[in-house]
Order: structure tokens, then C-alpha cells, then sequence
């Protein structure tokens, strides 16, 4: 399927149509607060998207990729294509090697941590998105302390601190607040909030927090205008360089994501894969992350689907990107079932979350059912589960493998 | 053990070792730790101190023995002070002197930065640490790290994780020949033969991790290095056999006329 027609129509209804007829702002342009970098990054990636054709590899780049040691963005271009889905086993293979290889058995463990569902952004597939009539709902500093020792109980060492994306509902030093308390009970600190610039990172570094998740959700501008209709978030630019703001604030990491499902997947993944390798050239010290994300059904919507993105590619993109970058961390989303990601952590992911929710106030029972979830999980296993599952794959569980400093 | 290596130890920082294996704890199941350092005989152990939990499931220091030698590595810092900072964060949750120094700004390759090994070298030695760093081998970075107060040198033999075994032999040969500490090479070898290579060139141990932790059978093949670590060093105490490099000796020798004198 080419690019121009791929429409996923589960999405839509009425009332979107009806919006994405009306007179939109420049998704191109930044706002006045949003800070500009100097770099090229996006421009190069953009423009290895738009030349990467993938209907043009045959068998022949396919198998001379499988047998190099380090691949180039030309070999992962052709991992992705439909002519490597007949090397599927030998992909999965070799990411395993690779996987083992760098990071022996170990595999990581966390949970994300959602504390306020308020956003600003109209983004026609999320649950939270602030057409969406759901409980809306923010966790006080008191809550975020009983909720994150809660987690902390279980056993875990690392939290992934969430939001919607709403700056004025949760500002910076509400996250800030948030951080400094994860820092009471967790060893290892993340975040997946709104993009911000690059000294509001120093200053969530600062409160402790040392990993950023992005996801550009798709990498085709033009879709991604119609998909983000109003907010922060539909400045696509913005978003885009959101990565490297952070390592400019000091971040040790950060991570990589297309909602694999919005457009052709293929492009989309292809485009991940390069805006983290040419990152990772331009700051070599940053430790590089992918998530693998598929659309998933939503409050209000039940029908929502990732239509041609089905196991097999799901496999594909995460085994090209284990293949492409062996040394990076690959997440894999309670958005897929036990058995998926038991497999796919088996084969080439690294990292996986336990113990999930995604509403808010949900690991103490007297904030049950406070703010709705942004998406429906397809795997509800505790940690306790999580952690047996990977024992008997004889995967070692890791609670923390950082120190902040 | 045969005879030869019964009195043979080397030193750290005045603390004397017998086993010539230090072995990693990263990369492999934790109930299999003890196993694999029983199999290794190895007296010393090195441990990410990142690895290390606040309590929390799957601590890794509930599962190293108590009878090695706790070496804690710097492993996640990517400049001197951050390194000096975990070294001394080590020293305290640790209890031990000894330190690996790891100071890598490169997440693809993993290779250390040896300028600012130096600079932490110079501070932690000042402090009492048994500095042991770990550095690409090149002989004007290892001197510094001499004067700096390191206990050893720890070169690479290819890049961590790689099992590639030892590509820079050349340049730990001239280590070896040319630094008067303890020569312990570190990260790349894939092999219990390459262990044996390095042996038998001089190093005064190896360190190893991936090559054992990604085995199919973990503790055996930290045996199987024990043995090739053992051959090596019992090889270069016999002194290395010659090697005819350019076939037999010449039939028409060239300081023949020198019985031609009248």
C-alpha cells in the first residue's frame, strides 16, 4: 500500500471528519515558547523516508544484511521491507544473538506511573485526547508518594513517570515534585510527558530523572497533521527534536517511537531507526531506546486497530531495529498480550513493564478508578508474574542497571 | 594446579592473588554466580555498582559469594568526576578499596575514554583505592596511569562483548614488555584459547564476562577457562618454545667468511 492512500479508518468518525475540515494552523511552525535548535536531524531523516522505497529490495540486499556484522541504514532499509518477511526466522535468530550478546539474559523491569490524564492536545486515536469525554483526573503530591510507595512494594527499582500533555494542568515543577519523590524509592527514573525545552530537562534532571520517551507517533507530517488536530503536540517539528533537547539537558537517554498502525508502518519504522542512529552519532554517549507501539482501542472507541500491522510485521520492525542497533534497549508494550511479548523479549526486547495500569491512582486502593486510562492493556500480569515468566524463559530479571550521578 | 603455579601470585594494591581469572557477574542468571566462581577458582568477582538494588527483587550482592574479593566497577559513568563520584559510592556500599575504573562516552562501542581514566586514576589513587583501569592499549595513556598511582593496567582486547579475542595483541604485547605493573587484559575474549594466548604472552590475568555468561553451560565454561588461564601462565613460566619463523636454519650461513681470514 503507497503512502498517499494509507487512511486508518478505524480511527475516524463524524465528528473528527468533520474538524479536520476546518482551517488548521501551520503544524510546521513553532509557537512562541518552544524553543528552536540548530540541527539537521530531521531534515535528513524526512528525506531518507521520503526516497526510502521498499517495494524495490529483493531477497538479494535482505541476505547480505543478515550476514554482516554491522549494518548500514541501506541494509536495515531492506529488514524492513517485504522481501525479508520470507527470512522472518533468520531475522529472529539473529537478533537473538545480537540481543544475547550485548545484553546477556538480563532483561529490565519497570512500571509506568501515570499522574494526571489532562491534556491539551486533540489527537484523534488517544484515549486522553481533550475531546474525549473520560474522568479527568491529577494526583496530588500526597497521592504520587502513597501510589509510587505502593509500586516500590512490589519489588521494582524503576518507574516511567507519564502525564497527558497538558503544561498548564501538570507544569514542570509538578513533574519536578514527582521526580523527587520517585527518587525516594526508585533507583531508576524516567519520563513520557509533553516535549519541553531543553532547560526544563536540566531542571527534571536535576530533580532526578535521567531517561525521556517520545513518541513522533508518525514520522509523515502531513498525516500527522490530520491525526493531531490541535495543541502542543501538533507542531510537528517541535516534537521532533524533543529527543535531542533532552540530551542537550542532560538526559542519559532517550527513547524512540512510531505508533506503528497511524501510516505505512514501514516508512514509519524505517524513519524511527534513522532519527535514533543519527542521533546516536551526533551524541554518541546517549543510550538509545526503541518502543514498539501498535494502536490500540480507547475509551469511546472501541474499534481502533493497527490494520496491517499485524504480529508478523510487529516482529519484523522489532527485529530490525535489534538488528540495526544492536546495542540499543527495545521496550516492549503491555499493549500486546502475555504471550507476544513473552516471545518478543525472548528474541531481541530488553525491557518490559509489569504491573500495569494506565488510568490514574491505580496501585492504592483508595485512589481506584480516579482518572481514566489512556488505552486498553492487553497484558494485566503483576510483577510477581512478569518476573516468574521470565525465569522459567531463562531470562534474568533486572530491577536496576544505573546509577544517577 | 601443577606445581609450577602452587607459589605463583601477583599483586594488588599489597593484596596478594592466586587465582590468575577475574571473573564478571553481568549477563547471566544470578542463582548461577556461586557455580560459576567455584568452577573458576576465581578469588576475585566484579560487580556493575549500578547492578547493585535498594533492596527490591534480584539484588545481585545477595548472590556473590562471600569469600571473593568484591571488585566494583565505574561502569555508567562518562567522565572522571562521575567516576570518581560511584568509585566512592562503591567504596561505602561495598566496604572495599579495590575499584575498576570504566569511563566510557560511547554507548555504541563501549570503548573507554583514556583521558579521563587518567584524571579519575589520579584522584581515586590519592585516596587509597586500589585503581585498576580499564583503557584502550596504547603505551603513553598506561604510563600516565602508572605514574598515576594505578595498581595495574587493564587493555582491551577487542571491544566489550565482542568474543572477538584479542585484536590489539600487538599493542598489549608492548604493555606487557614495557610496564612494570601487572598487565591484566580485559573485555573481548571470546575464548578459553585466546584466555591461553594472553597467558602466554605475559599478562598477569584475564578478565572475562560475555564469553562465559553467554555459554550454554555457564559454570562449565568458567572451568574451561580456569584450565586455559592455568596452561597459558604455565607456558610462559617454562618459557615459549622457539618458533621458526623463516623455515630451517640456513645451509649457507651469512657470517661464514668471517672463518675465511688469512
Amino acid at each position: 500500500m503507497s503512502r498517499n492512500d494509507h487512511i486508518n479508518e478505524s480511527i475516524l468518525n463524524d465528528e473528527i471528519r468533520e474538524h479536520q475540515k476546518k482551517n488548521r494552523t501551520d503544524h510546521m511552525k513553532y509557537l512562541p515558547d518552544m524553543e528552536q535548535i540548530d540541527s539537521d536531524i530531521m531534515d535528513r531523516v524526512l528525506t531518507a523516508m521520503n526516497e526510502y522505497d521498499y517495494d524495490k529490495y529483493t531477497e538479494k540486499e535482505v541476505v547480505r544484511a543478515l550476514n554482516k556484522d554491522n549494518l548500514t541504514p541501506e541494509d536495515f532499509a531492506a529488514l524492513l521491507s517485504p522481501a525479508a518477511l520470507p527470512h522472518l526466522e533468520e531475522m529472529a535468530q539473529r537478533a537473538q544473538q545480537e540481543t544475547r550478546k550485548h545484553f546477556g539474559n538480563s532483561v529490565y523491569m519497570f512500571t509506568p506511573l501515570y499522574i494526571a490524564n489532562y491534556c491539551e492536545n486533540y489527537c484523534i486515536y488517544c484515549g486522553f485526547n481533550c475531546h474525549n469525554k473520560i474522568h479527568r483526573a491529577k494526583l496530588t503530591i500526597d497521592e504520587i508518594d502513597k501510589e509510587m510507595q505502593a509500586i516500590a512494594a512490589s519489588g521494582l527499582q524503576e518507574i516511567l513517570i507519564l502525564t497527558g500533555e497538558s503544561k498548564a494542568k501538570s507544569d514542570v515543577k509538578y513533574i519536578g515534585e514527582a521526580c523527587k519523590i520517585a527518587r525516594k524509592y526508585f533507583r531508576v527514573i524516567g519520563l513520557e510527558v509533553y516535549p519541553m525545552n531543553s532547560d526544563e530537562y536540566r531542571y527534571l534532571h536535576e530533580c532526578g530523572a535521567d531517561y525521556v520517551t517520545v513518541f513522533q507517533e508518525t514520522y509523515n507530517s502531513d498525516k500527522y497533521e490530520t491525526l493531531h488536530l490541535a495543541g502542543h503536540k501538533r507542531i510537528f517539528p517541535y516534537r521532533f527534536n524533543t529527543q535531542e533537547r533532552a540530551l542537550m539537558g542532560g538526559m542519559r537517554g532517550v527513547a524512540f517511537a512510531a505508533l506503528l498502525g497511524l501510516d505505512d508502518f514501514r516508512k514509519d519504522a524505517f524513519a524511527t531507526g534513522m532519527h535514533a542512529y543519527l542521533l546516536q552519532r551526533k551524541y554518541p554517549h546517549a543510550e538509545i531506546s526503541f518502543s514498539c507501539p501498535r494502536l490500540r482501542p480507547i475509551i469511546n472507541n472501541d474499534k481502533i486497530n493497527p490494520m496491517d500491522v499485524h504480529e508478523t510485521q510487529l516482529l519484523q520492525v522489532v527485529t530490525s531495529y535489534r538488528l540495526f542497533m544492536p546495542y540499543a534497549g527495545i521496550t516492549i508494550s503491555t499493549r500486546e498480550c502475555a504471550r507476544v511479548r513473552n516471545n518478543i523479549v525472548n528474541i531481541a526486547a530488553t525491557k518490559i513493564s509489569a504491573g500495569v495500569s494506565t488510568g490514574i491512582g491505580s496501585h492504592v486502593e483508595d485512589l481506584e478508578d480516579k482518572g481514566d486510562e489512556q488505552f486498553e492493556i492487553s497484558d494485566a500480569r503483576t510483577v510477581d508474574e512478569v518476573y516468574k515468566d521470565l525465569t522459567l524463559l531463562h531470562l534474568q530479571p533486572v530491577m536496576s542497571d544505573y546509577i544517577y550521578v | 594446579m601443577d606445581n609450577t603455579l602452587k607459589k605463583d601470585t601477583f599483586c594488588l594494591g599489597g593484596h596478594e592473588f592466586h587465582s590468575r581469572f577475574i571473573l564478571g557477574s553481568g549477563k547471566y542468571s544470578l542463582e548461577l554466580i556461586k557455580a560459576a566462581v567455584e568452577n573458576a577458582g576465581a578469588e576475585i568477582i566484579t560487580l556493575a555498582l549500578r547492578r547493585a538494588n535498594q533492596g527490591g527483587l534480584a539484588n545481585i550482592l545477595d548472590y556473590i559469594p562471600k569469600d571473593v574479593t568484591l571488585l566494583p566497577n565505574t561502569s555508567g559513568a562518562r567522565n572522571a568526576d562521575e567516576a570518581v563520584r560511584i568509585a566512592r559510592l562503591s567504596r561505602e556500599i561495598c566496604e572495599s578499596d579495590f575499584v575498576k575504573i570504566e569511563v566510557i562516552h560511547d554507548s555504541k562501542y563501549l570503548l573507554p575514554d583514556n583521558y579521563e581514566t587518567i584524571r579519575a586514576t589520579e584522584i581515586l589513587a590519592k585516596e587509597g583505592f586500589v585503581v585498576m583501569p580499564y583503557m584502550y592499549p596504547d603505551l603513553n595513556a598506561a604510563r600516565d596511569l602508572a605514574n598515576a598511582g594505578a595498581a595495574c593496567i587493564m587493555p582491551l582486547g577487542s571491544p566489550i562483548g565482542s568474543n572477538k579475542g584479542i585484536c590489539t595483541k600487538e599493542f598489549i604485547q608492548i604493555l606487557i614488555d614495557e610496564i612494570d605493573l601487572p598487565i591484566i587484559v580485559d573485555a573481548g575474549i571470546g575464548r578459553p584459547s585466546q584466555a591461553c594466548e594472553a597467558m602466554e604472552m605475559g599478562a598477569a590475568a584475564i578478565m572475562a564476562n560475555t564469553a562465559i555468561a553467554t555459554a550454554g553451560d555457564v559454570p562449565a565454561m568458567a572451568g574451561a577457562f580456569k584450565k586455559a588461564i592455568e596452561a597459558g601462565r604455565t607456558a610462559y613460566l617454562s618459557g615459549m618454545g622457539r618458533v621458526m619463523e623463516k623455515g630451517a636454519s640456513a645451509s649457507s650461513p651469512l657470517t661464514g667468511f668471517l672463518e675465511e681470514q688469512e
